[in-house]
């Protein structure tokens, strides 16, 4: 997998592997359980944090039927930030820098893949069945949480996965700023002008989120009925608004 | 003292901008260059790539799955596994190839959705009146795609802007050296925000010229959407 990545000269890549092995690197605060530990964590908990905030913001726009320019405007504005400046500016307020300053960070960042696909997951609920709900005498509520909301899961499902993906990609960075994770052992790496420690980084960092995006994708397959899947692998995949490189 | 040093420590200062000018134009001249540089390397490869995905059709499918795989990757660990070659280093080129390898990514998917979009029909008229195969794709094929492509140059260049700051690492970050200068100067709040203003500035420029180039190249588009 590595070596159909980047084709390292062979004793780089040795030594990355020796790297790996060695049983020191696998220990304490500084080891690669803690450190893949503190790295999910801060990535669940800001996932938690943006899902908070958007998810109901988004049922309550795409019942109503407003702000999609809104949704529109925040994901394009976004991708304009770049995560290392939020990060950095987070790490330099009162909040101070660490892992509650990188979690509020990521966060942000997390919110819009998330509002957009619910927004349009609850808006692309065939117009038919609303107006059958409604007409059964379902109230307004009734009609999001039992009709809307349901129908939208393998949407939000897909946004889920396209923000914690990109979460995850993005807390790399916050080493950069003295926070936690497993971008640590790149930043160490490049900081000791350690060449096998940068590399044996970049693979671990690269496979938790290969591991993010496939175990995530599993997921978004379970809740999506059988006979929408082909389509979401096929044309709705446009619908899923595509994750920014990190 | 302790008072004063929070006071004395602003996110805007007129001040800072005046003092450091010279940095801040050199970052931005970087910073530019960077860009501009990624996305036309990006777009010499991405185009010839897409139209052969889109003329042999069993290339789209391993061409998109490795662009996905890629797009995965965190731009971070990505450097890291190219800083480490000899021919790298910790050398500007390392920074662009990375940033290449992202822009590549959005150019070919873009691409070849629009040209996978054109309408059957069209290509039938244009079949039917005599077209051959190379002037179907510069006179029909790809001035059809050409919102689509566009698109994609759009979100190319205004991710790359972004992306240039994580170059820091390997020393090479226009903005982000800034931004990263100020964080290890004792939290030099006006540095980092101003940087961090100015390559979101750069990024929201950058969309606005290409959305007015994307407008004149496709007057028949006007007035539709």
């Amino acid at each position: 997998m590595s070596l159909a990545v980047a084709p390292a000269p062979m004793s780089t890549l040795g030594d990355a592997i020796v790297w790996l092995n060695d049983p020191l690197n696998w220990e304490g605060p500084t080891g690669v359980p803690h450190l893949t530990y503190e790295h999910l964590y801060i990535s669940g908990a800001a996932v938690l944090i943006a899902a908070v905030v958007a998810l109901p913001l988004a049922l309550a726009l795409g019942h109503l039927g407003r702000g999609g320019g809104f949704t529109v405007v925040v994901s394009n504005v976004s991708r304009a930030i770049p995560t290392l400046a939020l990060l950095t500016i987070f790490a330099a307020t009162s909040i101070g820098f660490g892992n509650r300053a990188t979690i509020i960070a990521l966060a942000v960042f997390a919110i819009p893949p998330l509002l957009t696909n619910a927004y349009v997951g609850v808006r692309e609920v065939d117009r038919d069945v609303v107006e059958a709900a409604r007409g059964m005498g379902l109230s307004g509520r009734s009609v999001l949480l039992r009709v809307e909301l349901p129908l939208a899961v393998p949407l939000i499902a897909a946004g889920f996965r396209t923000a914690a993906v990109q979460v995850v990609a993005t807390a790399t960075l916050a080493a950069l700023v003295g926070g936690g994770g497993l971008g640590r052992i790149i930043t160490d790496g490049f900081g000791q002008q350690d060449r096998p420690q940068i590399l044996a980084g970049g693979i671990l960092v690269a496979l938790l989120a290969l591991a993010t995006e496939g175990t995530l994708a599993l997921v978004q397959h379970s809740v999506t009925p059988g006979r929408r899947r082909r389509s979401l692998l096929r044309g709705r995949r446009a619908m899923r608004t595509a994750a920014d490189p990190a | 003292m302790s008072a004063a040093g929070e006071a004395a420590n602003p996110w805007f200062s007129w001040e800072y901008v005046q003092d450091n000018r010279g940095d801040l134009e050199q970052a931005l001249v970087d910073h530019v260059l960077l860009t501009v540089e990624t996305v036309l390397i990006a777009m010499l490869i991405a185009f010839p790539l897409a139209i052969l995905a889109y003329r042999y059709r069993w290339l789209a499918g391993p061409v998109l799955g490795a662009t996905g795989v890629l797009y995965t990757i965190p731009s971070l660990a990505l450097f890291a596994f190219i800083a480490p070659l000899d021919a790298f280093g910790l050398t500007r080129r390392t920074v662009l190839f990375g940033l290449v390898i992202y822009a590549l990514l959005v150019l070919v998917r873009n691409t070849l959705a629009g040209l996978q979009g054109v309408p059957p029909d069209v290509r039938e008229a244009a079949a039917g009146m005599g077209y051959g195969r190379a002037r179907m794709l510069w006179k029909v094929e790809l001035p059809v795609a050409l919102p689509s492509i566009m698109a994609g140059v759009r979100v190319a260049t205004v991710s790359t802007v972004a992306l240039v700051t994580v170059g820091v690492v390997v020393g090479y970050g226009g903005m982000g050296g800034l931004i990263l200068r100020g964080f290890q100067n004792n939290f030099y709040r006006a540095e980092i925000m101003t940087a961090s203003v100015l390559t979101v500035a750069l990024g929201l420029t950058f969309d606005v010229l290409l959305a007015g180039a994307t407008r004149a190249m496709t007057p028949w588009a006007r007035g539709r959407s």
